[in-house]
């Protein structure tokens, strides 16, 4: 790999039953690519959980990924309603979902810590009213 | 132990084309909540679940897992069984509860994921 890739994603917020086929493409492209299955996982779960987080609490999106030679970098991109204190949001357990997402099996208030472990970098900005971006980078 | 005595032990039905059921597997992992999966799951490991949807395959897929156990005879839909060929994960389900399916391959020898001692 020389130069840079940019792969773009829009992520519907109306239907959970295709939340994760961005991140599923992803995974196919860096495994295609021969970049270290560690870094392979990382990149999914990270990704895969803000996916999911779009869709769940931002009413869909936009994911941009560059994929670099030694690094990918991710923004996860909604107009939601955004998150007001971003750092309960990042406390583990600590989750808004209502029962109906709990039944579907998310809402345990683990994904953005589990983001934050599995990324090297990730930084949050995000605004009540107008909505969120979340920005992760894996080293390879 | 392999995909072929986890099924004949859960008298599983396998639902995907596997090729391979001589894979051999050493631990599993049990819950409904895809958050709990997805944060405390760390190696090649098998899934048993009574959450039937796409995000259970989507997960799966995430975390590289070798297979998904199904309990109470819930039957995966056409769609997600579509998904789990794609992706290349065996699928079974068995008509025991969660918990005799998680005491019966506990006690042939399968471990569990770290992360409860603390
Ligand atoms: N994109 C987003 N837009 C608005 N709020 C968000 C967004 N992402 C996260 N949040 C808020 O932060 C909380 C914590 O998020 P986190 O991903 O850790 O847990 P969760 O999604 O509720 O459950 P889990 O990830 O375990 O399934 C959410 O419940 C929600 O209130
Ligand atoms: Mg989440």
């Amino acid at each position: 790999m020389s130069s840079s890739l940019r792969f773009e994603y829009q992520v519907s917020g109306e239907d959970f039953t295709r939340a994760g086929e961005a991140s599923s493409d992803i995974k196919h492209k860096l495994k295609q690519m021969g970049v270290n299955p560690t870094a392979v996982r990382k990149v999914a779960i990270a990704m895969y959980e803000g996916e999911i987080n779009m869709v769940i609490h931002g009413g869909g999106g936009e994911i941009l990924v560059d994929i670099l030679p030694d690094k990918i970098v991710m923004d996860l991109i909604d107009h939601g309603p955004g998150i007001a204190d971003i750092d309960l949001a990042m406390q583990e357990g600590y989750s808004t979902a209502p029962d109906q997402i709990r039944s579907l099996g998310f809402g345990a208030g683990m994904g953005l810590p589990n983001m934050k472990k599995y990324s090297d970098e990730m930084d949050i900005f995000s605004t009540v009213g107008e909505g969120t971006t979340v920005h992760m980078v894996v080293n390879f | 132990m392999t995909l072929k005595e986890i099924r004949d032990l859960l008298k599983a039905t396998l639902l995907t084309s596997t090729p391979d059921l001589s894979r051999t597997v050493h631990s599993a992992f049990s819950a409904d909540m895809m958050s709990d999966v997805l944060a405390f799951v760390k190696d090649d490991c098998i899934l048993i679940t009574g959450l039937c949807n796409p995000q259970v395959m989507r997960t799966a897929e995430m975390l590289d897992l070798a297979a998904v156990i199904f309990v109470r005879g819930k039957k995966p839909d056409e769609n997600m069984l579509r998904l789990a060929e794609d992706i290349g994960i065996c699928v079974m389900v068995t008509d025991l509860t969660m918990f005799l399916t998680c005491g019966k391959l506990y006690s042939a020898g399968l471990d569990g994921v770290d992360g409860g001692a603390a």
